[in-house]
């Protein structure tokens, strides 16, 4: 990987590039982390307690991601091996749940599973005992539901990275499923899985609502909570930073882990068909998918389907400032995408060249948003009043908290981009922009579509540091969402609710689409 | 005020702007937003003061001593307005604040005279259901129902906090034993009281943990009774909510004026219908309509703030402990 002599003008300037995105990550991160620390005089234990909440955390983190990769690989396929009507709908749509606030996930989740739900209700009609949602079974549960869309689409660009005439070799040859699966599909799966897996992991690692909702009680305790408790309760910033470092060592290991089993070369280059599956093309099979793709939209949409019904009740007298809030969640989601693409470009590049960068990109999401937050209080409350520096602060955390998305689908796609054509690329002297321009950029529109609709949906639905800053005229969306919903207007937070995810889906959309536009048949 | 914010007060303002006197006031997110009292609460301190009223939200309650406590004698805040009564001592033993000289006459169901901290608004806790449905009379009874109810957790909460404290204040030693027998009602435990009581609304539980004052909300805004608070025998803990003037203000004459405003009737008006609280001291006008359907608990419970710190810490661990089996 690392072997091929690149010009060296091409790799002082995006080396420079990588470092300085590095540097900027690092900057953002530890400085704010230092900065607590520093304020606290240093570390401090943390407490008994503290051991079992990082227990729990790291439990329900396993389990959420192995659920996560185990119920996506097959709908992934599903997906990939099928054209049917409503197909690019259904892939937008079923990508809504990874980007809804977090309440607003949560009590669409409950109308269909909670205690007065669709399904207790369907249980109750025919006499059966009903479920109970609350507990470990029910953190995971949510936690797939929130993240089983993102790892499908994760999945899903490992199965177009498969070229089409490798299909076509494999059908001449007269390969069945399984052979198409052990020589194809499979490799696929080694080389993306792992990193699937721990994107999924360190996200329900951060987990604190959901976990604390659904879990039942404090044995759902995680460490976002122990971290809030030593700051709130005891105003502990040695223990709240010790358990903040704590959580990124436990995503770095988990990093480190899934880099080691995700090594392995791709499939060469193709001619950028869209794939044809003979091998899949017999009735077992259809049926497979249509049940897999039937469950799955069951599950992620019929929750959708009760947020979009309690938000339109809500929609009627929407206050004012939710469209005013709405304005500054898009500046702030169009800045973080922005930051987010250029740092997760520089650093796949540099990723090229040197293991282990994707894993400092994973610390924006390892990281303490409630420890950032103070951090960066810290450093800026000597200099100048922090609530001026809200919009900033929130976009750029946002950036950080999409950064390992965007490297994730950017980092493989320049990998093989470089290594099909970089040979030729090389051999006509083609560098600098000129080599982005006609080489990169056209091979990796898809994927820098895909990133930057998930970083800018990403960045509107996450509350991030504003709650800390907040300045009462410049709020965000989420923000005001919680504000509604603690002013007891319940009906207009699910209609402000229901105004972030159509924003979101529709922002989405626009850049995902833009980048498959010619590209998809 | 600092100087670097002095400065860019300079630079950035017209001069007539800039002689105008900037009182800060540090506050919990729930106050400042729209559907909160600030904006109305600005406007009518404005309109009487000649200065310029700078609400600056710091999250919730406990973030908001957590803030002040960050920043120590360099704030900029000369008023801190929300500490309950629960973060009173804690806030004490700072020693950032300082006596306020206002002598008050206030409408509250229990003594006060703390010469630091000035309440404007109080309430009690009481679980909120529905009209019509079982109303158990006291924790043990409720215990002893099958009753589903969602509370807060009090390490992040401060209605969680309540309760724990409501317990451990109303049964000392058998608290214990109250909340294993509670054990199995509790259907979950949220991180904050908005996520409880949308719950509750989605039927999730039977009954949440709020305040008495929660009804009048649906009454008034939304002209819906069907919501009820249940009165407890063993009294009800309350919430005081409180300000106090920081000893390193360079606003002394104003931080008082704003206290004393915050005491009269301009004041005390907003705050039923946006805090949905009882104002500390009752406006002329009396309490608003729907105020009057409301339940009135026959004693209220509150742990002397002196003790309240010893009692929490003691209760958090017996919540836990219980809880977590």
């Amino acid at each position: 990987m690392a072997a091929r002599p690149l010009p060296l003008r091409r790799l002082t300037v995006t080396d420079t590039l990588g470092w300085t995105a590095v540097a900027f990550v690092l900057a953002l991160i530890l400085m704010p982390l230092a900065a607590v620390l520093w304020r606290a005089g240093g570390a401090s234990l943390p407490a008994p307690a503290d051991w079992a909440a990082l227990h729990f955390t790291v439990l329900q983190s396993v389990l959420s991601a192995l659920f996560s990769i185990a119920l996506a690989v097959p709908v992934a396929r599903a997906l990939a091996r099928r054209q049917f009507a409503g197909r690019g709908v259904m892939i937008t749509l079923m990508g809504a749940p990874f980007i809804l606030p977090v309440i607003v996930g949560v009590l669409g989740l409950l109308a269909v599973f909670g205690r007065s739900g669709v399904v207790n209700q369907a249980l109750g009609w025919f006499g059966l005992p009903t479920l109970q949602i609350y507990g470990l079974h029910g953190v995971v549960l949510a936690h797939v539901f929130f993240n089983l869309p993102l790892a499908t689409r994760l999945l899903l660009q490992g199965w177009q990275s498969i070229p089409a005439e490798r299909f076509r070799l494999a059908a001449s040859l007269g390969l069945g499923p399984r052979d198409v699966f052990r020589l194809l599909e499979w490799p696929m799966l080694r080389a993306t899985l792992p990193g699937v897996a721990m994107v999924v992991f360190a996200i329900c690692l951060g987990s604190f609502a959901v976990a604390l909702t659904l879990g039942g009680g404090p044995r759902a305790t995680t460490v976002e909570l122990a971290i809030y408790q030593a700051f709130r309760f005891d105003f502990d910033l040695g223990r709240a930073a010790v358990l903040a470092v704590i959580q990124i060592v436990l995503v770095t290991l988990a990093a480190m882990v899934a880099l080691r089993l995700s090594l392995l070369d791709g499939f060469g280059r193709g001619l950028d068909r869209t794939p044809r599956r003979w091998e899949a093309e017999i009735w077992r099979l259809r049926l497979l998918d249509l049940f897999v793709l039937g469950v799955a939209g069951l599950f992620l949409l019929v929750p959708l389907g009760a947020v979009i019904w309690r938000g339109l009740a809500g929609l009627d007298d929407l206050p004012p400032q939710v469209w005013r809030a709405t304005c500054v969640s898009i500046g702030v989601a169009l800045s973080s995408t922005a930051v987010t693409l250029g740092v997760a470009l520089a650093m796949a590049y540099l990723g090229q060249r040197r293991q282990g960068v994707e894993v400092l990109g994973l610390l924006g999401i390892a990281a303490s948003p409630l420890v950032i937050g103070i951090g960066l209080f810290l450093l800026i409350n000597p200099i100048d009043d922090p609530a001026r520096w809200a919009f900033v602060l929130t976009a750029l955390v946002n950036a950080m908290a999409a950064l390992p998305f965007a490297l994730r689908v950017l980092a493989p796609a320049l990998r093989d981009v470089e290594r099909d054509f970089g040979h030729l690329a090389d051999s006509l002297g083609m560098t600098g922009l000129a080599r982005f321009r006609w080489l990169v950029f056209p091979r990796l529109r898809r994927p820098l579509g895909f990133a930057a609709g998930l970083s800018a949906a990403l960045s509107m639905g996450d509350l991030g540091v504003i709650a800390l800053f907040a300045d009462p005229d410049r709020a965000t969306l989420p923000l005001q969402i919680l504000r509604l919903m603690g002013a007891y207007q319940m009906e207009a937070a699910a209609g402000a609710g229901l105004v972030l995810l159509t924003v979101s889906l529709g922002v989405f959309w626009l850049f995902d689409k833009g980048g498959r536009r010619d590209v998809d048949a | 005020m600092k100087p670097h914010l002095m400065m860019s007060a300079l630079l950035a303002a017209t001069p007539a702007l800039a002689q105008t006197p900037v009182l800060t006031v540090y506050t919990y997110d729930s106050f400042v937003s729209e559907w909160g009292p600030g904006p109305a609460v600005k406007q009518a301190f404005e309109a009487e003061c000649g200065c310029v009223l700078n609400l600056v939200s710091a999250g919730d309650g406990a973030s908001l001593l957590g803030r002040i406590k960050l920043e120590g004698a360099r704030s900029d805040a000369d008023i801190v307005l929300g500490l309950d009564t629960g973060l009173v001592s804690d806030a004490l033993e700072t020693g950032l604040f300082m006596a306020h000289t206002i002598e008050a006459d206030l409408d509250l169901p229990v003594e006060w005279n703390d010469p630091l901290f000035l309440p404007y608004d109080w309430g009690y806790f009481a679980f909120v259901g529905n009209r019509g449905a079982a109303q158990p009379a006291n924790f043990r009874d409720l215990a002893a129902s099958d009753l589903k109810i969602v509370i807060q957790d009090p390490r992040s909460s401060t209605p969680g906090l309540g309760l724990l404290m409501w317990v451990k204040s109303a049964y000392g030693e058998e608290a214990a034993a109250i909340w294993e027998g509670l054990a199995d009602n509790i259907v979950t435990v949220t991180p904050g009281w908005s996520e409880a009581y949308g719950l509750f609304l989605e039927g999730e539980a039977d009954l949440v943990l709020s305040y008495t004052t929660s009804p009048a909300y649906h009454l008034i805004a939304e002209e819906d009774d069907s919501k009820v608070a249940l009165p407890f025998s063993e009294g009800h803990y309350m919430q005081i909510e409180v300000a106090g003037k920081l000893a390193a203000t360079d606003q002394p004459e104003l931080a008082d004026q704003f206290l004393r405003f915050m005491i009269s009737d301009a004041f005390q008006s907003i705050i039923p219908t946006t805090n949905w609280m009882y104002p500390a001291a009752i406006p002329d006008g009396g309490l608003p309509e729907g105020f009057s359907t409301l339940i009135q608990p026959e004693k209220a419970i509150l742990a002397p703030i002196d003790q309240a710190d010893a009692l929490r810490d003691l209760a958090l661990d017996e919540w836990l402990r219980v809880l977590s089996r």
